[in-house]
């Protein structure tokens, strides 16, 4: 069942390449405009880079989808303009609840600190963000969405390929130096490649509904083993936008999924649950899951992203997120690479980087599924005496599983300069960098992330001695003020430490005295050219 | 680092593995399964050391292997 109708829907427009006797050449052409595709596309155009995105459908908001955006991935939706229309529309939330039957086992705080501009989670319908994206995109000038284009073919060749586009009215061919595949986990460009994904299947199946109703329950994720309503299962409630709740209930591996997704069959589950009916049932489906991804995400010049990547199972809210996280990665390198600034061999990098964050977001998922739904009665008896177990015992809490939410990735790099110096904070090599609150030479307040934005930066606290050279150099106390001591702590910030950040903001070299030559072998490594992957 | 110690440490092994003996007399199959589990979660905690649990499963694995070698 799928009540909801397409939210917003755009028009096929006949484009000029279609025109032409021969194929237009583009410098990337993204496949997929959903929220990786977009995030892509956007980044690369607000790099300079002209962007062509392409997409098979007309339209966006069937099913909430993706709910869950993680702190990190607001603070690159930030940088790509579209935090803003995200935070006001989403509900905030940082609390988690693990409930067995009727008891609260224990809770949650996802972001314990202050001090950072982003929340730690936003809950929001996959359209709305896609809709915020597809209204950024519009204000690109570089930027050109081809809707109703669906790729059927794809010629690779050493400086790029050449894909044919099928639209309503016929189908044209079009160049590109580059290929982003972003185009979801039954990408078609995978096929075409002749690419395997592999990995393991579930046979859990679980229902996911969202019903729309006044509820006075908190916002914040509560996950039930066990529930008095659903019983020997798990089922999970977190509020959405618009009064819509997602409720997710385990079935089992037997469970008949399309007599599962009648309504007769799902709304007495539902005021079970909820202890009423007074709700409308906004969307319905039941899914499997897999975990798996493909063994390499770059294959010359077509780069896989997203889903199309690596698919995770939903416990720990790791697709989208690790999704915007790749496109996150992969547009600096690009768009440095087609600059010239960068030799080609920097793409190794999105592949060494985001392949171990898809490890590790496997890994978690993986392991939370073998929580949830165990497969064997050992398994179950496993799970059952750790959760008894934690009543009683603080190491068992730890252990009960209810999905590891998503976490940045810090990368093990070639790209990084190792450290020399020790350092304590929270910030790390190869992470992304903490937030702070700051103010600027004007004295006005600056996150630290705004201030960083989209470029490598230096960023120097002053010990008399002159300060670095280097593309943009941001002084602490002149450039930027450190009003409440955040970023001395989280940095571990004495006179004269100066850390080199990369474009994503991923911290990637620092030092407690930096001479020139150290920031530019930092440089020079960063952009992949010494140092780097073999 | 430590590995796994597989010489004898208990003072009195007759006495520790009476206390296993105990602790699932009477209880049915099912019931000593639960235990069992309770109790390999709670002394996996307490060796604390992630390699030392693995060549504890390994040691366990490589046992029933002999059992499953042996002639019949």
């Amino acid at each position: 069942m799928n009540t909801r109708k397409a939210l917003y829907q755009f028009g096929y427009r006949r484009c000029a390449d279609q025109d032409r006797p021969s194929p237009a050449g583009h410098p990337v052409v993204v496949v997929g405009a959903g929220p990786v595709g977009l995030c892509t596309a956007i980044d690369l155009a607000q790099r300079g880079v002209p962007v062509v995105l392409l997409d098979d459908a007309d339209r966006i908001g069937e099913g909430s989808r993706g709910i869950c955006y993680a702190k990190r991935t607001l603070e690159i939706l930030d940088r790509l303009g579209v935090a803003e229309p995200c935070l006001e529309k989403g509900i905030t939330w940082k609390i988690g609840k693990v409930f067995q039957n009727n008891d609260l086992l224990y809770a949650f705080d996802l972001l314990p600190e202050d001090g950072h501009k982003m929340p730690a989670f936003i809950n929001l319908q996959q359209y709305y963000l896609e809709h915020a994206l597809v209204e950024r995109a519009a204000t690109l000038p570089n930027l050109e969405i081809r809707w109703r284009n669906k790729v059927i073919d794809l010629q690779r060749r050493n400086d790029g390929a050449t894909l044919t586009v099928e639209t309503p009215e016929g189908s044209y061919n079009l160049d590109a130096d580059w290929v982003v595949a972003a185009d979801g986990a039954r990408s078609a460009l995978r096929g075409m490649l002749g690419l395997s994904f592999q990995g393991e299947a579930f046979e859990d199946r679980f229902l996911i509904a969202d019903v729309k109703m006044k509820g006075d329950f908190p916002p914040e994720r509560w996950f039930w083993f066990d529930p008095p309503f659903h019983e020997g299962r798990s089922a999970l409630l977190h509020k959405q936008p618009d009064d819509v709740w997602r409720i997710d209930l385990q079935l089992g591996s037997d469970a008949d999924a399309k007599a599962e997704q009648a309504p007769e069959r799902v709304i007495p589950r539902l005021r079970q649950m909820l202890g009423h009916d007074d709700f409308l049932l906004e969307w319905v489906s039941v899914y499997t899951f897999q975990c798996r991804r493909l063994e390499r995400f770059v294959h010359g010049r077509v780069v896989f992203a997203g889903d199309a990547a690596h698919q995770v199972s939903p416990f720990g809210a790791r697709g989208a997120n690790s999704g915007i996280q790749d496109a996150d990665n992969l547009s600096w390198k690009l768009a440095s690479i087609l600059k010239g600034e960068a030799p080609e061999s920097l793409i190794e990098s999105y592949d060494v980087e985001r392949s171990a964050a898809a490890d590790e977001n496997i890994g978690h998922s993986t392991r939370s599924t073998d929580f949830i739904a165990p497969r064997s009665a050992q398994e179950l008896r496993f799970r059952d005496a750790t959760l008894a177990l934690a009543r009683h015992a603080p190491f068992a809490k730890r252990m009960v599983n209810s999905g590891r939410l998503s976490m940045p990735s810090r990368y093990d790099t070639p790209l990084s300069t190792p450290d020399v110096d020790t350092w304590s904070g929270s910030a790390h090599l190869g992470a992304p960098l903490p937030d702070a609150p700051m103010r600027d030479r004007n004295g006005k307040s600056i996150w630290l992330l705004e201030a960083l934005g989209g470029e490598e930066t230096i960023l120097h606290v002053p010990n008399g001695a002159v300060p670095p050279n280097g593309h943009r150099v941001l002084v602490l106390g002149d450039d930027l003020i450190d009003e409440h001591g955040l970023f001395a702590k989280r940095f571990d910030a004495s006179p004269g430490s100066t850390y080199f950040v990369r474009p994503d903001q991923h911290l990637a070299a620092r030092w407690r005295h930096a001479a020139p030559a150290m920031i530019e072998s930092a440089s020079r490594r960063m952009r992949g050219f010494e140092g780097g992957p073999a | 680092m430590s590995t796994l110690v597989t010489e004898s440490r208990l003072a009195d092994p007759d006495r520790s593995y009476r206390a296993l003996i105990e602790a699932h007399r009477g209880l049915s199959d099912e019931d000593s399964a639960a235990l069992n589990s309770r109790l390999v979660l709670i002394l996996a905690n307490h060796i604390g050391e992630h390699a030392v649990l693995q060549e504890a499963i390994a040691l366990a694995k490589q046992s029933m292997e002999a059992v499953g070698d042996a002639p019949r």
